[in-house]
């Protein structure tokens, strides 16, 4: 039996030397005249134990990890292909404690197969969904969904089946489905580890969409930033269609759907769904004023579903094992699982599904073990960087949509990232303005204009120039934008500004020698 | 290989840039797709191209120009022979990539949005690579680097150099 050996290339495990492990082990397969076959899989999303090498022994997968170029001499002198015995040895990767505590739903796949292998896909439950849904009347695929609870795991949280019903009932000579790719926000990569790691779930959830509403025409939009989630679904759209996964015969049926990538330009602002709809007409990003919907006038004009990567991946799962076994999973009005992906300053970093409901504490300290630095932990912030930061106090804080938007934060795309007692929150404050005023695409005054007044506010309190009458000022300033930007990138960026300022007013104090933040 | 256009006859970059474009038949909103096959082509967008682009398409200059100019990645000059940028986004912040980027402006003598006087290198940051669990992280001309230390810094010097 040909041995096989799992080394991911997600772009994670790329980053951390992933490419040279596999180059090293392949030549000391070829020198050694063993016979095995490198598989390059995605990621199971724990970033501290790559690049994690696994292989199929008798007993099941057997992993190693983090695996540098260096270590694989040992290894093959372990005989790491029966699983030997080995200093960086892992054992069953699915008893590790990290992957042991998820409940892995849309990422069941993900880091076990072979991306590009839709064999595998199918022997890993792949496709049973639209199996299901050729068979479906379009508004009982509507149904499923709305059932489900599933909500926009964008950042909005808007119910998808209410969405995709809208679509529906519309009428039109063609429709759109829209995957909005563009995942900007830092500690965020959930889209990414899908896109490189199980694509096919993507392309299956986006033809359920398309048949439920009677689309059949898809783009999938990826920001420039990730050219390897690009390439990936480039080739897996290429094998689908030549399977007739997608085409004029969606599985053999009546149905027909078709899609294709298209790559952003590095416009932050085109995550947010109007302008990502105008980027992809052809325009400048530049947000579009709503009514009307996407999903009466979207792409082109037409009827449109725009929907995150990881609402659309968690779709199949919900046709194929129905709505009530999705729904079970949660809390309140937040049904199912949700990948948190835990960044930054942290011991044990990377993507970890959960049904909500767990507290930011047990992510925090739990799950991710605190700090890499192995400082205390000073705030975390969630939901990007349109989101809030949270203190130590606020840990009790359960992981649902209501919970924290009633501690005037918000779950986002479900990124944390972790900072310990080194940082400065004014200076992170700042870098919110900033990062608004970069980024802005132009079109509301109060973003535009307003993001530069408060950098340049927050540098006056910086300096020690009126500190209370300017903290005041970025306070109002911050209400303007709340209540009068047209989308979140301007509407959103005062929850970092103003959660710095509340939770850790010591850092807004004048410092005797406080250097100006840059 | 990519040619700086500077060194060609305008004729070549309109003949190269209405292949492009072909390329792009059929597409629906093919603007952003022929910009970056433009890009592609010669390493920036020139100016000669867009005339090109208003024609084909139908639109007016101002329409492309409103577009290249929007996106930060369009360049409007060549860029040196590598690219490298540095995430300088809220994870990678928290991981001391602010210390990151001050060292690897110093290391290479140019700040963000330059290019070496050599031609070698041109820093550009970005906000976010999705390597948020291994920060702080950068990309050298497409290859993704996660967990910069200073031994990393050295070697990406080490790299655009030689």
């Amino acid at each position: 039996m040909t041995a096989v050996i799992y080394i991911p290339d997600d772009s994670g495990a790329l980053a951390l030397g992933a490419d040279r492990v596999a180059r090293v082990v392949q030549a000391g397969l070829s020198a050694r005249g063993l016979d095995a076959k490198i598989v390059r899989n995605g990621s199971r999303g724990a970033y501290f134990l790559e690049p994690m090498v696994e292989v199929e022994t008798t007993e099941g997968r057997f992993a190693y990890g983090p695996v540098s170029a260096k270590d694989v001499p040992s290894l093959f002198d372990a005989d790491f292909l029966t699983g030997g015995a080995h200093r960086l040895a892992l054992g069953d990767p699915e008893k590790i404690p990290f992957f042991a505590k998820q409940t892995r739903l849309t990422f069941a796949r993900c880091g076990i197969t072979d991306p590009l292998s839709l064999d595998d896909y199918r022997r890993h439950g792949g496709l049973a969904g639209l199996e299901k849904a050729v068979a479906m009347a379009p508004a009982d695929i509507v149904k499923t969904v709305t059932e489900s609870g599933l909500r926009g795991r964008g950042g909005a949280g808007f119910p998808t089946g209410i969405k995709w019903n809208t679509v529906l009932n519309a009428t039109a000579d063609r429709k759109y489905i829209v995957c909005n790719a563009d995942e900007g926000d830092s500690a965020t990569f959930a889209d990414r580890m899908i896109m490189e790691g199980d694509p096919f779930v993507l392309i299956e959830g986006m033809a359920i969409a398309g048949i439920a509403t009677g689309a059949t025409k898809g783009f999938v939009y990826i920001r420039s930033e990730y050219p390897h989630a690009v390439d990936k679904m480039r080739r897996a759209i290429e094998i689908a269609r030549r399977a007739g996964v997608l085409g004029t015969a969606v599985l053999g049926s009546h149905n027909a759907f078709d899609m294709e990538v298209r790559v952003g330009a590095g416009a932050y602002v085109c995550g947010e769904e109007t302008s990502l709809l105008n980027s992809l007409e052809g325009k400048r990003g530049v947000v579009r004023a709503k009514p009307p919907l996407p999903a009466i006038q979207g792409l082109f004009g037409r009827p449109t579903v725009i929907n995150n990567v990881i609402s659309l991946a968690s779709v199949p799962i919900i046709l194929d094992k129905g709505p009530t076994f999705y729904k079970d999973f949660g809390m309140g009005r937040s049904r199912g699982t949700i990948p948190i992906q835990i960044a930054g300053n942290v011991k044990y970093g990377g993507l970890f599904e959960t049904a909500f409901g767990l507290t930011l504490g047990e992510i925090v300290d739990d799950i991710g073990g605190g700090t890499a630095t192995g400082r205390p932990v000073k705030a975390v912030q969630v939901g990007g960087p349109l989101g809030a930061y949270f203190p130590r106090n606020l840990f009790d804080t359960p992981f649902d949509y209501e919970a924290f938007a009633a501690k005037d934060g918000l779950i986002g795309h479900a990124g944390i990232t972790v900072f310990d007692d080194s940082a400065d929150m004014l200076k992170m404050a700042r870098f919110a303005m900033e990062f608004c005023a970069i980024e802005s695409c132009g079109k509301c005054t109060p973003c535009r204009i307003g993001s530069t007044r408060g950098v340049e506010t927050i540098d006056k309190i910086a300096s020690g120039i009126e500190p209370q009458k300017n903290i005041e000022l970025v306070t109002d300033l911050c209400n303007t934008m709340k209540f009068g930007s047209l989308c979140a990138l301007g509407g959103f960026t005062p929850y970092p500004v103003m959660s710095a300022i509340n939770h850790f007013p010591e850092d807004f104090k004048p410092h005797p020698v406080r250097e100006a933040a840059e | 290989m990519v040619q700086p256009a500077s060194t060609q006859a305008p004729q070549d970059v309109v003949a190269r840039t209405a292949a492009v474009i072909a390329d792009a038949n059929g597409l629906e909103g093919p603007l952003l797709p022929i910009l970056h096959g433009i890009q592609e082509e010669f390493g920036f967008v020139p100016n000669e191209s867009l005339p090109v682009i208003t024609q084909a398409l139908n639109i007016s200059k101002a329409e492309v120009h409103g577009v290249v100019t929007f996106y930060h990645d369009y360049r409007r000059a060549p860029a040196g022979r590598h690219v490298l940028k540095i995430c300088r986004a809220e994870a990678c912040q928290s991981m001391g990539s602010d210390a990151v980027a001050a060292r690897i402006q110093q290391l290479l003598g140019i700040g963000f949005h330059e290019t070496a006087a050599d031609g070698s290198v041109t820093l550009e940051p970005v906000y976010c690579l999705g390597l948020c669990a291994c920060a702080p992280a950068a990309m050298l001309d497409g290859e993704v680097i996660g967990r910069l230390d200073a031994e990393k810094l050295d070697e990406i010097v080490a790299e655009v150099r030689s």
